[in-house]
């Protein structure tokens, strides 16, 4: 775990203020935002706009909780060899990674209502 | 909401007034469905019906669930859509009412289905449970279930499921590397023919509009496994009388014992041993991948669409393209092929001329393009952004865009023509 990600993780449990405070790699609102709709819909392609599973597994709070939270952190930024789990480490860093991980395993946020047009 | 309605309206009273007939009940109009479509609004689990001549919506279904990766086929005559939601459900929409005629949940998750040729087969094919089950078109009842177990208790995710002709369906076991192909000439009890060892990972699969190929895109190795369900030793395609008799001399019906259609490998070692690019999403094939007498198919982990020759299938061109390619899909006529990008290249469409074999023109009609559909000739192209909430008309002649609709999140589009072919 590097430093900057246990900055991240322990920001994250200290709650959102001191997360901006503390861990300026942490994603931003905007940032977040992005994040939470590239889980929802590009991620979803495989593992279901609600994330309830495809080709890839279910990323349900329950499918997840025995899942080490670390390993979930890493098959996001690395991929997982031999399946179809690509690496994001072009469009993520790894704080990024670990902020989606930890979500996924509280129960992954729905995407703020956008106007539809 | 009110405004689409209003419009829906307006197009459906000025062709009441140019066929010269009294605007009574909008419904009772008579109307053909051949110029009739969808579009799957993936966030809202809302079908959008759409008119690809008056280029407009022209009214929307809502309920259907999960509609993540949702994909249509449609009866015969046009009218009903069938479609397979994420979650299982399977809904027959009627074209012309506008509503929801019959609905079931079929699987805990589902990735699409296929109609037999005669009309009278829908089959789904299921990731959970996996395997596929065939259901009576009309009342949607279940009449075959067809569990992909390839060992004790190990059921595979199916991908790839097509129609055959003479009520069979093909498709793909992405956990056994298996193609299976069953024949539901008599749906209650499917006769299975099963065949092994295809390459690692079938991801999808298309069928050649002839009949005569099945062919699997092998995600877990360069290549793509081809099944010739016109193996030359064997015209006609059957199940082989049970049990087998001694020697494999014995003919019935005309061809030798045993009598089993091949599968080989194309397009081996595409990649030539360098190490493939992320694959952020999974290209989708069908029969538009065939063009005149090429196939353009696209490469796993590389950005680059495939040619191969249908006489030979032998590798005759490969088109560097924008990103990883998800959607390579000919024109109607075959001039043309259209392709798509998985993300972060999916703001693009690319353009291939199959004379030349060259990019003739890159266009950026949205963010997030999930989709194109041919109208039945080719004359334009529906191409849904879903962070755009717009679906675009666009020209395949001049690349000019026709019009634009208003579409929330929209991913699928599908239109009727597809019931006059095979493997769609």
């Amino acid at each position: 775990m590097t430093v900057r990600t246990v900055a991240v993780l322990s920001a994250l449990l200290l709650g959102p203020v001191l997360a901006l405070a503390q861990a300026p790699a942490a994603p931003e609102a905007a940032r977040e935002q992005a994040l939470v709709r590239m889980v929802r819909q590009d991620c979803g392609s495989c593992h279901g706009m609600r994330l309830t599973g495809g080709l890839g597994p279910a990323l349900t709070r329950e499918a997840l909780a025995d899942f080490p939270l670390e390993s979930l952190a890493a098959t996001i930024y690395h991929g997982r060899p031999g399946t179809p789990m690509p690496p994001w480490r072009a469009m993520l860093n790894e704080a990024e990674a670990h902020w989606i991980a930890v979500r996924l395993q509280q129960g992954f946020p729905e995407e703020a209502a956008r106007p539809s047009r | 909401m009110k405004r689409r309605e209003l419009l829906a309206s307006l197009a459906t009273l000025s062709s009441i007034g140019a066929l010269g007939l009294l605007p009574g009940c909008a419904s009772q109009v008579l109307r053909g469905t051949g110029d009739l479509g969808v579009v799957i609004g993936r966030a809202n689990g809302t079908l959008y019906l759409v008119d690809t001549t008056a280029q407009s919506l022209i009214g929307e279904v809502p309920g259907l669930g999960d509609l993540s990766h949702a994909s249509v086929v449609f009866s015969r005559d046009g009218l009903f859509a069938y479609v397979f939601g994420r979650d299982g459900g399977l809904t027959q929409v009627n074209l012309l009412e506008r509503r929801i005629t019959r609905r079931i949940m079929q699987a805990g998750n589902s990735i699409g289905g296929a109609i037999s040729a005669d009309g009278t087969l829908v089959a789904a094919q299921n990731y959970t449970p996996g395997g596929v089950k065939v259901f009576d078109a009309r009342t949607l009842e279940m009449l075959a279930d067809i569990p992909a177990e390839y060992g004790p208790g190990k059921l595979s995710r199916v991908v790839g499921l097509v129609d055959l002709p003479a009520r069979r369906f093909a498709y793909s076991l992405f956990d056994a590397n298996a193609i299976w192909v069953s024949d539901c000439s008599d749906p209650r009890h499917p006769k299975t023919t099963k065949f092994e060892n295809i390459g690692r990972q079938p991801y999808d699969a298309l069928v050649t509009p002839n009949g005569r190929h099945y062919i699997a895109g092998l995600f877990g190795e360069d290549g793509l496994a081809q099944l010739d369900l016109w193996a030359e030793d064997c015209p006609q395609v059957r199940a082989a009388p049970s049990p087998p008799p001694e020697g494999g001399k014995e003919t019935w019906g005309g061809p030798a014992f045993p009598c089993q259609p091949k599968v080989r490998r194309i397009l081996g070692g595409y990649g030539k041993g360098q190490e493939p690019l992320p694959v952020y999403k999974m290209p989708h094939l069908r029969g538009w991948a065939v063009a005149g007498r090429r196939a353009y198919l696209p490469a796993i982990g590389r950005h680059e669409v495939l040619v191969v020759d249908t006489e030979t299938w032998a590798e005759v061109g490969r088109i560097p393209v924008a990103g990883q390619p998800v959607f390579v899909m000919a024109r109607p006529d075959g001039r043309q092929v259209w392709v798509n990008f998985a993300v972060p290249d999916y703001h693009r469409v690319q353009v291939i001329d199959t004379q030349s074999q060259q990019i003739v023109q890159t266009l950026a009609p949205g963010k997030a393009v999930l989709h194109m559909e041919f109208t039945p000739r080719g004359e334009a192209v529906w191409i849904s952004s879903r962070d755009d909430n717009r679906v675009s008309i666009v020209d395949t002649q001049t690349f000019a865009t026709r019009a634009r609709l208003d579409v929330p999140a929209p991913s699928g589009i599908f239109f009727t023509a597809r019931a006059a072919r095979v493997g769609f």
